[in-house]
């Protein structure tokens, strides 16, 4: 749609892989040399597990135009999916971590499919109900199954322990990349623009001859795939898991990442992870404070930007190139 | 071309269609009038599979659509203008038009989009103006282009002249005649009958979920019943 002249797609994807592997080189030059400590390393992890998280949750509410909250079920199925497998495979598990991760994000992509077919007739306020329902099942059936079973599976409530710690800032990271590379691209094929539709006026995509419960279906399966991928994550971050860990409140933390961030938008829920984790730490000097500082921010960033920090918009290289190079800001297209 | 065969639509406990049967004949233009509440837009979402008939059939060339999915329904050239016009408001004319090609390949995409434009001279003008900043005029053209992007060979169009000023009333059925004569064979829905009637080959008059009259546009304009009923006097 652009007129400008365009680099290749493979020389563009290339570059931005390049930039992206001299971050990820810094951070572990940074980490070895201990100028980012034990500490810090781990908030780090956390951000990039909720940097997945939110990118695909925003999936399901910026790009679908739905409110799923079932974040935290989503998550514990990736978790405890992953967890288990790393514990029962004998074999080296940072060798085998992507395949535990890969797995949690199958089953947990295969629990978006048996929820969504159905919870995906209703819409608005009754979908964010029923997902929220579903996560708690996933979290009682977690806490019981053993018991009514007569299995030793999840521990219940007495701690999924010695979980491989295999999740590292590298690895963390990496998957950032993956999860927003894929979600990118779908959202820029044919398939996204299906998607979008639908946000935009279901009547319309309808009548343009789209299948609304097959994309609707996907984008709920894409979202469960990598919240998953963040639970497979978070349990090798953990290394210990319990089921009172994937209350409602989280899937609740998540969607808040992805508001302030602005629905819609892929680089708002990146920077949003990185602000809404990172600035709880630093307020740990307020200690007693910290919680009323952080939700004031909350309350004043949603007054001051209702849309959310970028709106549905994205970051792109170009406009800082086009600042610097002194060429004229283009005229906004939407 | 499409044929309607004694279907029954409900909405839960309400009856809303009752027995209808009607046909459309390949190059005709055939319009459903009736007041408020008479089925006419029940009857084409039924057709397109947004509802489904209890009972009967609706056959479009020579296929039974009564239980085939609506996306389906759109690739094989039954194709709905949806009431209220309906645009994706955020997109510009030129990306909803493409939206409209979904069903097509993508190579045969830009030479759809020229014949839309050329046809509609007021959308080539605005390309890349934002929809929702269209007039109704202009939005009720772009949601007919939608439409025509997918080469349909029958068009439904629900009350097109909804709340528009008489002269683009005017414009729209001159638009509808346009449409006809490249070949399309149109079903048109509408609460303006005199309009509808000037333009339709045949009509049907619905009242509460049945045909109480039909015959040729002339034939209808001219029955006292549609007269007093639908024409004032």
């Amino acid at each position: 749609m652009k007129t400008r002249k365009n680099l290749p797609l493979i020389v563009k994807y290339l570059i931005v892989a390049a930039v992206y592997a001299l971050f990820l080189l810094a951070g572990n030059l940074l980490i070895k040399n201990k100028v980012i400590g034990l500490y810090y390393t781990k908030v780090l992890m956390v951000v990039a597990i909720n940097m997945i998280l939110a990118v695909s949750l925003n999936i399901g509410t910026g790009y679908l135009g739905q409110l799923p909250l079932g974040s935290a079920g989503f998550m514990a199925v990736g978790a405890y999916a992953s967890a288990i497998f790393m514990r029962k495979v004998p074999i080296d598990p940072k060798l085998i971590f992507p395949v535990g991760i890969i797995l949690g994000g199958l089953v947990s992509g295969l629990f978006g499919l048996i929820i969504g077919l159905p919870a995906l007739r209703l819409k608005g306020d009754y979908l964010a109900i029923i997902t929220l329902g579903f996560a708690e099942i996933i979290r009682i059936v977690i806490l019981n199954i053993d018991k009514a079973l007569g299995i030793t599976l999840t521990y219940g409530a007495a701690n999924l322990k010695n979980i491989p710690k295999t999740t590292t800032f590298t690895n963390a990271f990496i998957w950032v990349f993956i999860a927003c590379f894929l979600i990118k691209a779908m959202m820029n094929s044919r398939h996204g623009r299906a998607i979008l539709s639908i946000r935009d006026n279901e009547i319309a995509a309808e009548s343009c001859g789209i299948n609304l419960t097959f994309y609707k279906t996907m984008a709920f399966v894409v979202y469960a795939f990598f919240t998953g991928v963040g639970g497979a994550l978070y349990a090798g971050y953990l290394g210990i898991l319990n089921p009172s860990g994937f209350g409602f409140a989280k899937s609740i933390d998540i969607l808040v990442i992805v508001v302030l961030g602005g629905m819609g938008s892929m680089t708002g829920s990146v920077i949003s992870s990185a602000v809404l984790t990172i600035v709880p730490e630093l307020l740990r000097a307020f200690s007693d404070y910290r919680m009323i500082v952080y939700s004031l921010l909350l309350i004043i960033v949603m007054i001051f930007r209702p849309t959310g920090l970028m709106g549905t918009k994205e970051f792109n290289p170009r406009g800082i190139m086009d600042f610097f190079m002194g060429r004229k800001k283009r005229k906004e297209e939407r | 071309m499409l044929k309607v065969d004694n279907i029954n639509v409900y909405y839960d406990n309400i009856h809303a269609i009752k027995n209808l049967s009607f046909e459309v004949m390949d190059g005709e233009i055939v319009t459903l009038i009736g007041a408020n509440g008479a089925g006419k837009s029940t009857t084409l979402k039924t057709i397109s599979g947004l509802l489904r008939t209890k009972t009967g059939g609706i056959q479009f060339m020579g296929e039974e659509l009564k239980s085939t999915a609506p996306h389906k329904i759109v690739a094989k050239g039954l194709v709905q203008v949806p009431e209220g016009r309906r645009m994706f408001q955020n997109l510009t004319v030129e990306e909803n038009l493409e939206m409209g090609a979904f069903t097509m390949p993508p190579n045969e995409i830009p030479d759809l989009k020229d014949d839309i434009f050329r046809r509609f001279p007021r959308l080539s003008e605005r390309r890349k103006q934002v929809a929702g900043t269209l007039s109704g005029g202009e939005q009720q053209m772009l949601a007919m282009g939608r439409a025509l992007m997918s080469r349909p060979k029958l068009l439904m169009l629900d009350e097109p002249s909804m709340g528009l000023a008489p002269l683009l009333v005017d414009q729209v059925f001159g638009i509808i005649a346009e449409m006809h004569s490249s070949g399309v064979t149109i079903l048109l829905v509408e609460q303006n009958a005199s309009m509808a009637l000037a333009v339709a080959d045949r009509g049907y008059v619905l009242e509460t979920g049945k045909i109480v009259l039909s015959g040729s546009g002339k034939e209808l304009r001219e029955s006292d019943q549609v007269k007093k009923a639908y024409l004032g006097g």
